[in-house]
């Protein structure tokens, strides 16, 4: 016997209605095409160019990375290939003075921030001079620990927010960080405290090897933004006008006190989850695999960009060039940082050394300077 | 019997005890299709279904949490926890939680939970993933804390841990996974928790190491042996409880002591060892007891962990200041 309804509310039709109100925002299709003429976001032909230059520049810098790793001439590395309209064209909607906090694969939103690259180049080899960042550079380095950014994320918001700042805090995650209690944490405070938070969640389908299925049962992850009472999107990450024009939506909603978002974009990451032994034909088919390359958010802004008469094979050769260039350059100076000594990780340790520290700072200078 | 690497030696004791006991229960982050980001669990899905070997959603709170409540249900969870620089998002359900369950329930309730974690430097992981935390593990009343050195070790310690009824520690050292291998018996055999083990005999001092150290002390000691120095090395393998009786034997016969670890110098396994060999064996001492210890600084940026990690270098420098005191 099916158990009797209490009153008027089913919370199974409930749940259902709700789930399926989280359609994916999609403007610009596979084919190229505006299929969303009200939604496009109507970027001028220099902005569209600009974020296509991004987007060319940062697939030559993951295959250049990808290679710099393998020769040994990189450390640590999360390839992004796949998910640049998720990163670039979500970063493409913030300003300066938008603060990021970013996971380990979101070093490109960094580099459009101002982060050098040679001190991505740096950070990657594990060195302390990459995290170094210039004053007035609104980011932090990239996090490790997954989904940990998020609450800070609020608490930067929350700061903004007291200091009246025309600005926003933007954290990003993976479809498994949203797992996390820092998550859940991140959204619910911010929409307690309305903070101008954007929480992008880069739904790449899986967590490692772990398949998006396994992380929730829940039909999105956008649709977690309900559970915290702020507005939650699901947008085609592999469309840089949508992801764009959420995003932009998002920031104009947190500037004007009207709180945070919670966007999920759904992408794919061709490459391994990083460099360091992970072996994607463990968990993926190469038909998943083809079945989203066919998505891909280069091949379809690009077919948009030349329909309209704004691009072509030279202008693209000119910024792969620009960017071998630039890579060559920036590793020959990440080549010319100064050996780690164990004084220097000594010293930034605290603002006044304590005695132990101090103690070992004088043995290891010592040593140093034999 | 088998050469097996200290990863294979696990597996081994992971198969092992899930065929014995049918209440094993192994999960964490992609253990089950993907056999583990190190291959600890390959092949555990395959064979013991993925009732009994599963993925969890990516949260090491969760995982610990997770296990408390099976626990409770009779099983004998085997979590794993990806890497152990990512233990602080799971400190309640473990320092907090399972630690106490036994003591907060009166003696009525238990823990048994083995939760495995790799850990260690000198492979060049990014932040937060190599980290020597069993200080903080062995700091908390009402856990154990194993850190095996040999596959061999590993093997025994691992099938006793997850045979016993309160919550322990197991990590494995990742320099220690593939670097080298050993003859481990096809059939089961534990280890008792507790026991130290001396790794090398000798008479002019006692080394007390554990994990990776081990390895950088029997090095050391073969170096000294080349000046005519008998170095004994105490391998801890459990660092709580400690092999109290074990380390006062060896320094006894000895009258000379150090202390070697990996992790940081400060509030360390090392200072502990120190303490209760002066309490117990002063009078026998003919030296200080020194430590060789990493720096007091955060776990380094990848790059400097060769500059930073103690070696054999290191230990026999503090030898010979110990031996010639």
């Amino acid at each position: 016997m099916a158990a009797k309804k209490l009153q008027q509310f089913d919370p199974v039709e409930t749940l259902n209605a709700i789930e399926e109100k989280f359609e994916m925002v999609q403007i610009l299709n596979e084919e190229g095409e505006i299929v969303n003429e009200e939604a496009d976001p109507k970027l001028s032909d220099e902005d569209l160019q600009e974020l296509m230059n991004r987007m060319v520049y940062t697939r030559i810098l993951d295959q250049r990375s990808i290679s710099l790793n393998r020769q040994g001439r990189l450390g640590f590395y999360a390839p992004t290939a796949g998910q640049e309209a998720s990163q670039l064209a979500s970063h493409f909607a913030l300003s300066k003075e938008d603060f990021i906090l970013p996971g380990y694969r979101d070093v490109p939103q960094l580099i459009w921030h101002g982060w050098p690259l040679h001190q991505a180049f740096l950070f990657s080899r594990g060195h302390f001079m990459g995290n170094q960042m210039a004053e007035g550079l609104n980011v932090l380095p990239p996090q490790i620990i997954i989904g940990a950014q998020f609450i800070q994320a609020t608490g930067v918001a929350l700061g903004m927010q007291k200091r009246k700042k025309e600005a926003v805090a933007v954290t990003y995650t993976g479809d498994g960080g949203s797992s996390q209690g820092d998550f859940y944490e991140g959204i619910n405070f911010a929409g307690a405290f309305r903070a101008p938070a954007i929480f992008i969640v880069q739904n790449n389908q899986y967590a490692i090897s772990t398949p998006r299925e396994l992380q929730t049962s829940a039909k999105t992850i956008a649709q977690k933004a309900v559970s915290a009472g702020i507005p939650g999107v699901l947008v085609d990450g592999m469309d840089p006008l949508a992801v764009y024009a959420v995003t932009r939506d998002a920031r104009e909603r947190a500037i004007k006190g009207d709180g945070p978002t919670l966007i999920e974009t759904l992408c794919y990451r061709y490459g391994p989850h990083t460099m360091a032994g992970d072996d994607p034909t463990r968990y993926r088919t190469s038909d998943i695999d083809s079945e989203w390359e066919k998505k891909d958010p280069l091949v379809r802004f690009r077919k948009y960009l030349e329909a309209k008469g704004i691009w072509d094979e030279s202008k693209e050769n000119e910024v792969i060039e620009r960017a071998k260039e630039e890579i060559k350059a920036a590793i020959k100076k990440a080549d010319g940082a100064p050996k780690q000594k164990v004084s220097d990780l000594l010293e930034i340790m605290y603002e006044d050394v304590p005695f132990n520290v101090q103690e070992q700072l004088d043995i290891y200078k010592a040593k140093e300077s034999k | 019997m088998a050469q097996l690497t200290m990863i294979q030696a696990i597996t081994d004791a992971l198969k092992t005890e899930m065929k014995n006991d049918e209440n094993v229960l192994v999960f964490g982050e992609d253990v089950g299709n993907n056999g583990g980001v190190f291959r600890a669990t390959e092949g555990l899905q395959k064979e013991f279904g993925e009732d009994r070997v599963f993925d969890t959603p990516l949260a090491e709170s969760g995982i610990g949490g997770l296990a408390i409540g099976l626990a409770l249900q009779g099983y004998r969870p085997v979590p794993e926890i990806q890497f152990f620089g990512f233990v602080f998002e799971v400190m309640d359900s473990i320092s907090g939680q399972m630690a106490r369950m036994r003591f907060r329930s009166g003696g009525s309730l238990s823990s048994p939970v083995t939760i495995r974690s790799p850990f260690g430097g000198g492979v060049h992981t990014p932040e937060m993933h190599a980290d020597s935390l069993e200080g903080l593990m062995a700091a908390q009343p009402g856990l154990k804390v194993v850190i095996p050195s040999t596959p061999y070790d590993a093997k025994g310690l691992l099938i006793s841990a997850i045979r016993d009824n309160d919550p322990v520690i197991f990590l494995e050292h990742m320099k220690l996974y593939r670097s080298f291998r050993q003859e481990v018996p096809e059939e089961e055999y534990t280890i008792p928790l507790g026991k130290a083990d001396v790794k090398r005999e000798g008479k002019d001092l006692t080394i007390v190491a554990y994990g990776a150290m081990v390895q950088e002390s029997i090095k050391a000691a073969e170096e000294l042996e080349k000046e005519n120095y008998s170095v004994e090395v105490v391998d801890l393998r459990t660092i709580q409880p400690l092999d109290i009786e074990t380390i006062i034997a060896s320094v006894e016969k000895t009258g000379r002591a150090m202390v070697v670890q990996e992790a940081q110098k400060q509030a360390g396994i090392a200072a502990g060892v120190v303490a209760e060999i002066t309490d117990r064996a002063i009078l026998t001492l003919e030296a200080p007891v020194l430590r060789v210890t990493a720096p007091d600084s955060v776990f380094p940026f990848s790059q400097a962990e060769q500059v930073w990690l103690p070696n054999s270098k290191d230990i026999v420098e503090t030898a010979k200041k110990v031996l010639t005191f």
